[in-house]
């Protein structure tokens, strides 16, 4: 068997070398990329900030300074926000493509994200001036309902859980959900409050809600990462992970808890934006390869990427009116899911 | 002992009883090939070899230890499966996809280790696949793809290989092939083989062992010549069939038939 080792390690030299070095490369230039979208969008706005004071304010903080106060107090955490959400909403996605092997898959397109805006809608009405921790679990919750009854509607169907029934169901519960929260809003007169929830928006984040939310996110993604191998396996076929020895039961629970997580802790932040999950990870997987122990991680960091500029675009569409957040996403996204539905939806 | 025995399990889907209370034992470092109509329960009996179903009654022995308390990756070092028809996903090369095979010896986060590429190439160079190796696997045509998975199997270093139906859908050369490379490793490398072949031909052929099922029971059990009788065939599939012997491996095969 020596000849084999040679082999081996031949190959460990060279040949399989390439997709690790793509992935590290997207990898970092993705955070370099992310770090600038975040300088670039804290410096503008309805006030024009320039870098060197934006500096300032994040190292040297004076808060006798009003640019000072605008970049620490509003811009800051909403970027922050932005960035988080996308990172979570992105690596929902992809544990939703893996484990269900559904290139539809989506928290927007699945429900989650309806479901987590509904119990946001509960709340403002039933519960009013609940803390944000509490709000934060009552999304998680949502999310949990709005998969719950995608999964149960798709099923009842003959023939089980296809691509495209899920995304059928997935629909059909996300207008039922929206429907019933604008009833509450309206019936509760929480309008103004659900307004930009609905919309989707990151404009609303503020310090608290990131100190709330951004230990979740950090670790419901480091866990994603601890279970990327298995996603991988899992996405070859339930009975091919068996086969290999993975506790599949196990590893569905924990994708799905981390799925919920990250999906409720993004609405219940900007409201219930789609796509994000869809495009991200199909961007990642076409440069990265088929690995989850690159998928995740790139589609963290690239899914911030593309919320960040998403909002910095709607604030400067149209100033200093901002842009729907959710419109601007859609408008990538819409043509990406034809894209996806017309090669018919295949098992990934 | 045999390393694989099935003692009167109970296997099924929710409420549709498939097997019930039965029994057989797989000989060690032999060719075994379940066969019987469609809807016999032979691929449900496989997977619950497979620990794929759980036994309701009734267990599967691994080395005389109930497979289900077993930890499944000690299991999985011992048997390698490979399903009917497995979907690749896309964008996989070959060398990727069969390096999965070394999941059951990895840890953390799994980085492949020099043994494991020892493992993995080995694996490539005997399913004939060196050549091959940076391909995308969706490119491969359907012989190709299912010495992929063989390879992936064989990656996993098992003595127990079980395999569904890994003939479907090839044509009459690549079925060949396919079999004859099984053989070849049951030769060579000593290791069990049990799998479900729908060709009867082909399973007199490659096989040392035949189980004949029907309805979830077995019928016969034993040799090719043993198994492959006229009365055999009207038993476990109502047909009339006119017999003759295979003059590659002197084992009985059907000439032709006609339902009865």
């Amino acid at each position: 068997m020596s000849e084999y080792v040679e082999q081996s390690l031949e190959v460990k030299k060279k040949g399989l070398a390439s997709r690790p070095v793509i992935a590290t490369i997207i990898l970092i230039g993705g955070i370099i990329g992310l770090l600038l979208a975040i300088g670039i969008s804290v410096s503008m706005g309805a006030a024009e900030i320039d870098v060197r004071t934006v500096w300032s304010a994040v190292f040297q903080y004076d808060s006798t300074l009003v640019p000072h106060q605008i970049i620490q107090e509003t811009r800051l955490p909403r970027v922050i926000g932005a960035a988080l959400v996308g990172a979570s909403l992105a690596v929902s996605g992809s544990i939703m493509q893996g484990m269900t092997r559904n290139p539809l898959a989506d928290p927007g397109l699945l429900g989650l994200n309806a479901g987590a805006a509904f119990m946001l809608a509960i709340c403002f009405a039933f519960f009013p001036g609940l803390s944000y921790l509490y709000i934060i679990l009552f999304a998680f919750v949502g999310a949990a309902l709005g998969a719950g009854l995608v999964f149960g509607v798709g099923s009842l169907a003959k023939g089980g859980l296809t691509p495209m029934r899920l995304v059928l169901a997935g629909a059909a519960v996300t207008a039922l959900l929206v429907a019933l929260s604008e009833g509450i809003a309206i019936y509760y007169r929480i309008n103004q409050d659900l307004a930009f929830w609905n919309a989707g928006g990151v404009s609303g984040a503020k310090w608290e809600n990131i100190k709330i939310m951004s230990p979740w996110v950090i670790l419901a993604i480091l866990g994603a990462i601890v279970l990327s191998k298995s996603i991988t396996l899992l996405s070859l076929g339930e009975e091919i992970a068996v086969g290999l020895g993975q506790k599949t039961g196990m590893i569905k629970l924990f994708g799905t808890l981390i799925i919920l997580i990250l999906a409720g802790s993004a609405v219940s932040v900007i409201g219930a934006v789609g796509f994000v999950g869809l495009v991200i990870p199909h961007i990642t997987r076409f440069l990265v390869g088929y690995d989850y122990r690159w998928i995740i991680p790139c589609s963290a960091v690239l899914g911030g990427v593309l919320v960040v500029l998403a909002d910095l675009a709607a604030r400067m569409v149209n100033p200093p009116q901002e842009t729907p957040i959710g419109a601007l996403i859609a408008v990538i996204g819409v043509p990406f899911f034809l894209y996806l539905t017309r090669k018919g939806g295949q098992p990934l | 002992m045999p390393t694989l025995a099935i003692d009167q399990v109970k296997v099924g889907y929710s409420n549709l009883i498939i097997l019930d209370d039965l029994s057989v034992e797989i000989p060690e470092k032999k060719m075994t090939t379940i066969v019987g109509a469609n809807g016999c329960g032979k691929s449900t009996l496989l997977k619950a070899i497979a620990r794929i179903l759980k036994t309701q009654k009734g267990a599967v022995y691994l080395d005389g230890k109930a497979i289900q308390l077993l930890s499944t990756k000690e299991v999985a070092k011992k048997m390698a499966i490979l399903p009917q028809s497995s979907q690749v996903p896309t964008g996989l090369t070959v060398y990727e996809l069969i390096s999965y095979g070394r999941f059951p010896y990895q840890t953390g986060l799994g980085t492949l280790k020099v043994d494991d590429l020892k493992h993995i190439n080995w694996a490539i160079e005997a399913t004939g696949l060196n050549a091959l190796k940076d391909r995308s696997v969706e490119a491969l045509s359907g012989g190709q793809r299912q010495r992929v998975w063989i390879a992936m199997a064989l990656a996993q270093d098992t003595e127990i290989l079980i395999l569904d139906e890994p003939t479907t859908y090839l044509d009459l050369a690549h079925q060949l092939d396919i079999l004859l490379l099984l053989q070849k490793l049951n030769k060579e490398q000593k290791r069990t083989i049990v799998m479900v072949l729908h060709d009867l031909n082909h399973a007199s052929r490659v096989s040392h062992n035949l189980i004949a099922m029907r309805n979830g029971a077995i019928i016969e059990e034993g040799t090719p010549k043993q198994v492959m009788t006229r009365s055999n065939l009207k038993a476990i599939f109502d047909i009339e069939a006119t017999m003759s012997t295979c003059p590659f491996s002197n084992n009985p095969i059907y000439l032709s038939y006609t339902l009865n």
